[in-house]
């Protein structure tokens, strides 16, 4: 049977599956995101793109594990105080985790140097932003395939992740431990503006990101009594 | 059975392959009594001079002549060797030490003569037939090179015996004082009054004896059908000994190859890079060198002089192989760690020194492009060349109460400290743990409602309720609590003794922070983020 034989429709049927063949091949997969955030974050973390975080070490211990557990490298670009115990039991694991905490003024040089072979690296950028030092590394992580995580602002980002409404419990008056925090993650992407937010579990009392799966009791009010 | 008797001779029995050689190759024996001994101090520094003894197995196997001086002798127990010596010094016997140590002998050695056998660390043999007539006679040649090692290290203990045959050759060293020649055809007549415990062999010295045969004479003049019905192939080798005519042929060592490389800088020199720039060809030499040899270096220790006598030395390790600009990297760290404490004057000269090596096989690039880790070692390497060794780190978690003395962070190619006992560690945190900690610990204050610092009486008690958490400039409410948990840590050591009281604090922006109180003052061990 040949082309000539097909009807147009089929023809055009045809075509279009190697089309979405052929662009499914190009568009690399995402790297894994913790499940509750696979929502918010189109898919994952998409290879190429650059997140804007809030500082929170939670969070960026949260986003690290997924890659880290599928067997990639990750590393940490001018954060001195990052609490490496905690990211392990988070779920990073620390043989494939690299860091570099005082990269002073050269934390872009070794940025772009790291995204060559290191798909996941967090950034704490040193001083203020420059839009073409932006681009430039930008289009290195394009090339590259890696995810930039920015603990700060970064100039199109492609996505925005907050953190709001933190509510600690297991601490009161005196007594207790602190035992998990439940805290709302809003997410607001290039590709949809507008904010769109989940109450999680941040962390949990094992150290990991975790759904709320019981009814949110009115307790912690009552304990975490302001006393002054 | 019958056929196989009828062999002409029991030493081409023994090894048809060398029929030329065997007896009429002249052998020379140099032979170190005590090596142990004197290997222990060689490699300590230490005085040969006093009563020493290497002990295996409570029997002594070496002593020193001033020891054997005051009675002691081998094969005696020790605390017979210390009743008759009272202050002798015992030292443990080291096998890999005696070899180490013996090289440099074997060195001086092979100065002046090559193709050195090592018959045993303290013993080794080489043919005499072309360095006597180049020196003139044998026991010239014997006691040349016995000068060259007391000349080269100081080692006055040597005897020498030049006889036909190893075995010969060696019983000529044993009767050595210090040099014994056994004319050429003479071996068995040499040998003959020697008593038969000196074919080393445990069961013969005690049956011979037995039989009416005390020396190594009486033994040879047995049939050799007789001997191997009774003692076997083993008894028949021995009997081949015993008569002077021994099969073995000095074997000649290979040198190893040397991949030590030094570089002497005329005049000092007294800026890093000029130190970096004139030590790579050198590096590239060494690295060449052990190519060569089909090795990697995967540890590598550099050593510098300076001007004014210092010395600084260190060993790096990498996970991959170093190769010249790594180790052209490594040269300029360590200098710039060293500059101005260790190292004050310019630098006159570098050793290079391969600590441990690998097969280069084992790190040649794969055909189909290197792995991901390949990859992001030279990523890594390349940042460290940026930054310094210290700039790229990896974590590891160790022991600890603290939440910074727990994690290890130890620079990329270091090798990590052994892993510390898994004690339990009590006073140490439950889950989860703060994601921030900080390296230095950040000053803070937590405050009751009447603005004075919360504080802790002798009994761990608190009686103020904290109301304020001030961070530099910030004010934060406090809006709950818990604590305090005592630590009280090595209290057996004055210096390393610390007690302070742990607090978790969670302040009105949800922010809940690790604080310590230590004496009055207050600081943050780390933050929940």
């Amino acid at each position: 049977m040949t082309d000539a034989d097909l009807s147009k429709g089929e023809l055009l049927e045809r075509l279009r599956a190697q089309v979405t063949s052929r662009e499914a091949r190009l568009r690399p997969s995402p790297y894994p995101a913790p499940a509750e955030l696979v929502g918010l974050l189109d898919g994952g973390l998409k290879p190429g793109a650059a997140y804007s975080l809030d500082t929170s070490g939670a969070l960026l211990s949260a986003l690290l594990a997924g890659p880290s557990a599928d067997g990639h490298w990750c590393g940490v670009v001018g954060v001195p105080e990052f609490g490496a115990e905690a990211a392990g039991h988070a779920g990073v694991v620390l043989d494939r985790l690299v860091l570099v905490p005082d990269p002073a003024d050269q934390w872009l040089a070794v940025t772009a140097a790291l995204v060559e072979a290191v798909p996941v690296v967090a950034v704490r950028p040193y001083g203020r932003v420059r839009e073409a030092d932006a681009a430039r590394l930008a289009s290195r992580l394009r090339d590259r395939g890696s995810v930039l995580l920015v603990d700060g602002a970064w100039p199109r980002a492609e996505a925005r992740v907050t953190l709001g409404e933190a509510c600690w419990s297991g601490v009161g008056p005196g007594h207790g431990y602190l035992n998990s925090r439940e805290v709302t993650v809003t997410v607001s992407s290039r590709r949809l503006p507008a904010a769109r937010s989940v109450r999680l579990v941040l962390p949990s009392p094992d150290g990991r990101l975790a759904p709320i799966d019981r009814p949110v009791v009115a307790e912690p009010a009552a304990v975490l009594r302001a006393v002054g | 059975m019958s056929t196989r008797v009828v062999e002409p001779t029991p030493r081409v029995v023994e090894s048809p392959q060398t029929p030329r050689e065997a007896g009429g190759d002249r052998c020379l024996v140099l032979w170190f009594p005590g090596w142990p001994v004197t290997a222990w101090a060689l490699s300590e520094g230490a005085d040969v001079h006093q009563p020493l003894a290497v002990v295996v197995a409570n029997r002594v196997v070496a002593c020193s002549p001033e020891a054997s001086a005051e009675g002691v002798v081998t094969g005696q127990r020790r605390r017979e060797a210390q009743s008759r010596c009272p202050i002798l010094r015992v030292l443990p016997a080291d096998e890999a030490r005696d070899n180490r140590e013996f090289a440099a002998v074997l060195d001086c050695v092979e100065q002046l003569v090559p193709g050195v056998q090592v018959v045993r660390p303290g013993v080794c043999a080489l043919r005499s037939r072309g360095f006597a007539s180049y020196v003139g006679s044998e026991a010239e040649a014997a006691e040349v090179l016995l000068e060259s090692v007391v000349t080269t290290l100081d080692i006055a203990t040597g005897r020498a015996g030049v006889a036909d045959g190893l075995f010969a050759a060696l019983q000529a060293a044993y009767a050595g004082d210090p040099v014994r020649v056994v004319p050429s055809g003479e071996s068995a007549a040499f040998l003959a009054p020697l008593p038969v415990s000196r074919l080393g062999d445990e069961t013969l010295t005690t049956l011979l004896p037995r039989l009416g045969v005390h020396t190594l004479g009486g033994f040879a003049a047995l049939g050799p059908t007789a001997v191997r019905d009774r003692f076997g192939q083993h008894g028949l080798r021995l009997h081949t000994l015993a008569s002077g005519a021994d099969p073995r042929v000095v074997q000649p060592r290979v040198p190893p190859p040397e991949l030590v490389r030094q570089i002497a800088f005329e005049p000092p020199l007294s800026r890093i890079d000029q130190v970096a720039f004139t030590a790579r060809s050198t590096v590239e030499q060494f690295i060449a060198g052990l190519s060569a040899a089909g090795l990697a270096c995967t540890e590598l220790r550099i050593e510098f002089t300076g001007d004014l006598d210092e010395f600084v030395a260190r060993t790096w390790g990498t996970p991959g192989m170093f190769d010249a600009p790594a180790v052209v990297d490594r040269i300029r760290w360590q200098l710039q760690a060293a500059a101005g404490d260790q190292l004050g004057s310019a630098v006159t000269g570098m050793r290079l020194e391969p600590v441990a090596v690998d097969a280069l096989a084992n790190h040649v690039p794969g055909l189909f492009g290197t792995g991901t880790d390949e990859r992001v070692h030279h990523v890594l390497s390349r940042v460290q060349g940026m930054l310094g060794h210290d700039g790229v780190l990896t974590p590891r978690i160790g022991g600890g109460r603290w939440l910074a003395e727990r994690q290890e962070l130890v620079p990329w190619g270091d090798r990590p400290s052994p892993a510390s006992p898994s004690a339990p560690w009590p006073g140490s945190l439950p889950d989860p743990l703060p994601t921030t900690v900080f390296a230095e610990p950040r000053p803070v204050q937590l405050l009751t409602a009447g603005g004075r610092g919360v504080a802790v009486d002798d009994r761990g008690m608190l009686h103020d309720v904290p109301t304020q958490l001030r961070d530099g400039e910030e004010r934060r409410t406090v809006i709950g609590w818990a604590g305090p948990w005592p630590i009280d840590e090595r209290s057996w050591d004055p210096v390393r003794h610390r007690r302070a009281s742990r607090f978790q604090v969670v302040d009105g922006t949800g922010t809940a922070w690790l604080l310590v109180l230590q004496g009055s003052h207050w600081w943050a061990e780390g933050r929940y983020d």
